[in-house]
């Protein structure tokens, strides 16, 4: 069997589609290769829509917590404590018990005890809580000459949020939004640890890379494997955000961009 | 309920938040070592060990720590019985592969087969240590590189001016500079360390959250004094507030230090802290 | 760098070295500790179950010192090959898979059958969805047979996605699901069962080939003289020889 058939057979193998049953005995690289690459299609889903959602939200928290009012201050900087505080590990844990009560009480949350849609959530929360965090620190360290400024023109409420506010916000809280973006993927390998049950042997890059391992009993092919995927997953998530982070600077003279330093992230 | 919390494998759970806490008493010290070796070889002249140093922050923090523990220690625990196999039996005439087997001579075995089980779980812990130290070494060579690249270039160039070579420059006046630069980065490292620790019982530590899982699970009467059903909310729950508490604890110590660090400094938080008192 | 790791395993050499030498031969048995009645930790902390007093025992007979240690079942293959320990006995099932990586001892228990444990005796195992642990025998019995297959990391999270409507039934080692039904009202055994696997060995590294006659010869020695069956009766592993 050439590698061409294994790559129709098992390509989309991680979404249900081509063989059903898993290489079991005779096991080539291009098998694991294939498969764990299939795998990477569930990870690229769930950092990809978690991120998208989660920074909408984090825009809200940090605003909240930045808020005059105190009760929303204090639920958004709880949220965020709650979130940043514990280990991921352990907050899909309680998720996927969560959901399963929830479901008890209402069909309506059967969708969510599913990998798919219940690590989804939580996974957005816990980014929408980290990129609150670094937006709400962006945030405190927008010029007060800005606004200012932009009083002076009469902007104002919705206004001057959409044109100066946020724009800086974001053009300064940007290099740490990347590793936060990174983080977030590399986080997505934790949805079938911890929790989530796989479906049908759909599972993501990891639950493929322990499945070789455990039937090779040799850990030292599929791990690097997955390691390879990801590094080369890194890149393009810093490759893009250089490009977004070139367009948010674009307006400043050349010395003055804020350089995408791969400073330490607010962790995970 | 008393007799229940107090069985000896309960104490087992309470002992291993210790393991936590010694393990990263360790490892953090330890990491800062290997982040300021990295940082030191990715500006290094040289360009090999430059490429070194780049290599090892971009690779490992390119891959998630999750990948990395579940063969690293493997991986680890091999190299050292290979250079110990090397060092010890070099009239060995078998092949140290022998099929799926891995066999070094029993001189080189780590721990020696004949030490007791104490020592294996020592080589265990040391193990994940230096797999933590490893992966988190990186990130800190990330930040330390960006704290050595913040100090401000006059600086080192006035030594340059003073005649210091650059190796006195860079213990002199780089060195001890860098540190309030990096200092929010390594905060931030620390809080990632800690939530990291979840992913010990990977390496086969026996750590918080195998006996979180171990004690919570179903035991039916046959086989304890102690039946109760799914109990791992409760144990889990408990390592929750573990985790936040510590969080909230290391938040606080951190302000504090970096309420010191700023005091007197031309930054923004150091005028702001004169203004404060005037 | 490399210097720094060099120090520190120069360390870890003469660390070891200072208690090195000593005692004769202990032999490492890995085992999981999640698995009863085979294995388990107890109240003490300790292994315990069938495979701990038959482990005692066989280690007795062939005159070794032995030592527990647990392992993920992940891993457990892999640590075993790379020497951290010497035998796995840990309810693993003798597989053709398994064999060509490591060695296998005779059986000590009858081929066990696979149990489907689940809330009503009417399910329907074609169109329903069923948990297995990850990595055993059943989870791929289950995909082979084109069920829907549930997958989880400990045989407890299987359990519990019983109990909780996750999956319908599960399938796991008869012995193993059999004082679960009996514990609690709801769940019971179906009357199907499968026949997978070929009975418990003891796994050794192929290359360990005078341990394992050592074992082989105490299993068949207490297979002769009847203190296996008795055993196996006491624990409930089911049928004896």
């Amino acid at each position: 069997m050439s590698c061409w058939d294994t790559i129709a057979d098992y390509g989309l193998r991680s979404l249900g589609y081509g063989e059903r049953l898993l290489p079991r005995s005779d096991f080539t690289l291009c098998q694991q290769v294939v498969l764990i690459g299939s795998g990477m299609l569930w990870n690229i889903y769930f950092g990809t829509l978690a991120l998208i959602a989660g920074f909408v939200m984090a825009t809200a928290v940090a605003m909240g917590k930045a808020a005059r009012n105190p009760v929303i201050a204090k639920i958004s900087a709880w949220f965020i404590f709650i979130f940043r505080g514990s280990p991921l590990f352990i907050q899909f844990f309680f998720a996927y018990f969560l959901f399963l009560s929830l479901k008890n009480a209402v069909p309506f949350f059967t969708v969510l005890t599913s990998a798919w849609a219940g690590a989804l959530v939580v996974l957005f929360l816990n980014t929408a809580a980290y990129s609150g965090e670094i937006f709400y620190g962006a945030l405190q360290s927008v010029p007060k000459g800005e606004a200012e400024a932009a009083d002076a023109y009469g902007f104002g409420g919705w206004k001057k949020f959409r044109k100066i506010t946020w724009p800086t916000m974001l053009r300064l809280a940007w290099p740490a939004y990347t590793n936060e973006a990174i983080f977030l993927f590399h986080a997505t390998t934790l949805v079938f640890f911890s929790g989530f049950p796989a479906q049908s042997q759909r599972g993501d890059a990891l639950y493929y890379a322990n499945y070789f391992a455990d039937k090779t009993f040799n850990p030292f092919v599929p791990y690097p494997v997955l390691a390879g995927y990801f590094i080369l997953l890194t890149l393009v998530i810093i490759g893009l955000f250089g490009l977004i982070n070139r367009r948010l600077n674009r307006h400043l003279p050349q010395e003055r961009r804020s350089r995408m330093q791969m400073r330490m992230p607010v962790l995970r | 309920m008393a007799c229940y919390l107090s069985t000896p494998k309960h104490m087992a759970f309470y002992w291993s938040f210790g393991t936590v806490l010694v393990l990263l008493a360790i490892t953090a010290p330890l990491a800062l070592v290997f982040g300021f070796g990295g940082a030191t070889a990715a500006r290094a002249q040289l360009a090999p060990v430059r490429w070194f140093g780049k290599a090892y922050i971009a690779v490992v923090r390119g891959v998630p720590d999750i990948a990395f523990f579940l063969f690293f220690v493997i991986a680890l625990d091999q190299g050292f019985e290979y250079l110990r196999h090397q060092v010890f039996c070099p009239d060995w005439d078998q092949p140290i592969r022998q099929g799926n087997d891995f066999l070094v001579c029993p001189a080189a075995k780590l721990p020696l087969s004949t030490s007791p089980q104490v020592w294996h779980e020592i080589y265990g812990f040391f193990l994940a240590v230096l797999t933590f130290a490893i992966v988190f070494g990186a990130f800190a060579a990330n930040v330390l590189f960006g704290a050595m690249r913040a100090v401000p270039q006059p600086q080192l160039e006035t030594a340059a001016a003073y005649g210091m070579t650059p190796r006195q420059t860079f213990w002199r006046i780089l060195v001890p500079q860098m540190w309030v630069y990096a200092l929010p980065g390594l905060g931030n490292l620390w809080m990632v360390l800690i939530k990291a620790t979840p992913l010990l019982f990977l390496l086969g530590v026996e750590d918080i959250v195998y006996w979180a899982r171990e004690l919570g699970g179903t035991k039916t009467a046959r086989f304890t004094d102690y039946p109760h059903g799914d109990w791992r909310m409760w144990y889990f729950g408990a390592l929750l507030l573990f985790y936040l508490a510590f969080t909230k604890l290391s938040e606080m110590v951190f302000d504090r230090v970096m309420l010191r660090l700023t005091r007197g400094q031309a930054t923004l938080a150091g005028e702001a802290q004169r203004k404060a008192a005037a | 760098m490399k210097k720094l790791i060099l120090t520190t395993t120069a360390l870890a050499l003469s660390a070891s070295m200072a208690f090195a030498g000593g005692h004769g031969k202990t032999v490492r048995m890995g085992t999981e500790g999640a698995y009863p009645p085979y294995n388990f930790i107890n109240d003490k902390g300790e292994v315990d179950g069938f495979e701990r007093e038959l482990g005692d025992e066989l280690c007795k007979r062939a005159q070794l010192t032995c030592e527990w240690v647990t392992n993920e079942w992940d891993s457990i293959i892999p640590n075993l090959v790379s020497g951290n320990y010497d035998t796995i006995i840990a309810g693993m099932s003798i597989t053709a898979e398994r064999d060509e990586v490591i060695d296998f001892t005779q059986n000590y228990t009858q081929p066990d059958p696979s149990a489907y444990l689940a809330k009503s005796a009417d399910v329907d195992l074609a169109g329903g969805v069923l948990a297995a642990q990850t990595g055993t025998i059943q989870a791929a019995f289950v995909a082979q047979q084109g069920w829907t297959l549930l997958e989880f990391a400990t045989p407890e999270e299987t359990v519990a996605a019983v109990r909780n409507g996750e999956a319908d039934a599960l399938l796991a080692d008869k012995s193993f699901l059999k004082p679960i039904a009996e514990e609690d009202a709801e769940l019971m055994l179906l009357a199907r069962e499968e026949l997978i696997g070929g009975g418990v060995g003891m796994g050794l590294r192929e290359s360990d080939g005078e341990l394992r006659a050592k074992f082989d010869a105490a299993i068949q020695s207490m297979k002769d003289d009847g203190t296996l069956n008795a055993l196996i009766v006491k624990w409930e592993i089911g049928e004896t020889f």
